[in-house]
């Protein structure tokens, strides 16, 4: 760990030239897999991230099935070329937990009772990761979940909060997250103002903890915004595109 | 193994009573079951404990060898935790490769104790870039009542302060143990909390019947001078930030009380 890093000028500047409490620029588009029930893609700074979703569709492996609700599957995985050192395609730990928590941040937000003994799949592809790939992973999910038609009770977005070079930031990148104090990832459902994710490490007075959420939550709000603007958007296009061919 | 008929009536028992303020086993809301410490149970490991919290019985054992360090730490000693479902602890738990819930609980476990800097890895460093020591713990659930990672993360840090690392010598880039033990070189205390929340309110220390009610799980591991070094949410149900908040004051003082019965002996 070099300790000679500024995370943040003494003008409070980041080394993105970000202010503390602003986020990285985010791209978001949705339905981009043909073969995908739904699908979103989102770049958050240098992220880049897919997700798609199959379902309500058959069970595998059957034994897996519920008699009065779908089962969500979820996997969280990142590129071997994602990263700066070949990462083994192979699942790591870290992977297994993430797909897990990511599962437990979507699944409050979905009718799973209407499609009982089905399997709605997500699928989360890291192409390229740069910090907060869980919050992003879990932003673009849900829009794909939405792409896909299935009912829910809101969308989810995500973001992460944290602490690097003393100071409370918004949404950290990769030098951030591996430099920094700490790191607070957290899911929100903004109609609901429940927190569906959560998660912490570093090391923090609860009162810096607090602060942290509520700037995290607040990231997540603005993001909330943008998925709306996304999930639009695509039908805007497909009105257009209709209404050139009555034109025509 | 009750019929699925009963233990849905138990659970909507158990989930009312919650809402007012009560528990099936008679406990407070935020009261712990009874913990017990033991150490140094396990002679062929260097650091050993096992907990019993309630029902719930968990050993750790700490194994320490010489090895390399991670390229991106070329300093530091290693540390890793793992953890085993052994069979024999729950009619739910089969032999095979760890699941999701094996992982998440030793990296909860993980967390709590690298984030608070519980062990002084840069004095575990024999030659930089090349050798160091890595520290082995294993946790191993040996009956499943609910709450493991509390009861793993207090027996991962009984253990832990249970370890005593073999004297060495370096002699041609060779590390030759030497007779005599030193301790492990400790820094800070993390002892984790875990509520679940149910019917609307959070309660402290879950047990199985619990767990199967919870909608949502809250860790929150603290170390010893009062700042949180890890948290995990678990479950498919959603929590409040005010809950959260309050959560983090009670964590704060569980954490105090389960350290002590680590600390005294």
């Amino acid at each position: 760990m070099s300790q000679t890093t500024v995370l943040v000028s003494e003008k409070g500047i980041r080394t993105d030239g970000r202010k503390l409490n602003e986020l990285r620029p985010i791209k978001l588009e949705v339905g981009i897999l043909s073969n995908a029930d739904g699908s979103a893609y989102i770049e958050q700074g240098k992220n880049k991230i897919l997700a798609a979703v199959y379902g309500p569709r058959e069970v595998h492996p059957r034994h897996l099935a519920l008699p009065d609700r779908a089962v969500l599957q979820c996997r969280y995985h990142m590129a071997p070329f994602s990263v700066e050192e070949r990462k083994s395609p192979a699942p790591s730990r870290r992977e297994v937990e993430l797909s897990k928590v990511i599962r437990e941040a979507l699944e409050p937000a979905i009718f799973l009772e209407k499609f009982p003994r089905t399997s709605i799949d997500v699928f989360i592809e890291v192409l390229q990761a740069d910090g907060g790939t869980r919050g992003a992973g879990v932003t673009a999910a849900s829009l794909a979940l939405a792409d896909a038609g299935i009912p829910m009770r809101d969308l989810v977005a995500a973001c992460a909060a944290g602490k690097a070079g003393g100071h409370l930031v918004l949404d950290l990148n990769d030098l951030e997250d591996k430099e920094g104090e700490a790191d607070v990832p957290v899911a929100y459902m903004p109609n609901f103002g429940a927190v569906a994710l959560l998660q912490m490490d570093g090391l923090l007075t609860i009162e810096e903890f607090k602060q942290l959420m509520d700037l995290a939550l607040e990231g997540c709000k603005q993001i909330y915004g943008l998925q709306k603007e996304a999930l639009k958007a695509k039908y805007l296009a497909i009105k257009e595109e209709a209404e050139e061919v009555e034109e025509e | 193994m009750t019929s699925i008929m009963v233990s849905r009536i138990r659970q909507k028992q158990i989930a009312q009573l919650i809402g007012s303020g009560k528990r099936l086993d008679g406990r407070e809301l935020n009261k712990y079951r009874p913990v017990q410490v033991e150490t140094g149970i396990i002679e062929k490991a260097e650091g050993s404990a096992k907990v019993r919290m309630g029902r719930t019985e968990v050993m750790v054992g700490v194994k320490i060898e010489t090895g390399e360090p991670f390229s991106d730490r070329p300093s530091e000693g290693v540390l890793t935790v793992n953890s085993e479902f052994v069979p024999l602890a729950s009619p739910e738990f089969e032999a095979g490769p760890p699941g999701e819930e094996s992982v998440e609980l030793a990296r909860v476990v993980d967390r709590g104790v690298r984030e608070s800097k519980a062990i002084d890895l840069e004095k575990l460093i024999i030659i930089p870039g090349k050798k160091a020591l890595v520290v082995f713990v294993d946790v191993y659930v040996l009956n499943h009542d609910g709450n493991l990672i509390d009861a793993s993360a207090l027996a991962a840090l009984a253990a832990l302060m249970n370890t005593k690392v073999f004297k060495y010598e370096v002699k041609n880039g060779e590390v030759i143990k030497k007779p005599g033990f030193t301790a492990l070189p400790m820094r800070n205390h993390p002892v984790a909390v875990t509520f679940a929340g149910i019917s609307g309110k959070l309660v402290v220390d879950p047990w199985l019947d619990e767990e199967e009610v919870m909608d949502a799980r809250l860790t929150i591991s603290f170390g010893e001078d009062g700042r949180i070094c890890a948290m995990q949410k678990g479950g498919t149900g959603t929590l409040t930030p005010q809950q959260v908040v309050e959560a983090a004051h009670i964590a704060r003082e569980k954490a105090e009380e389960l350290r002590r019965l680590v600390a005294k002996r």
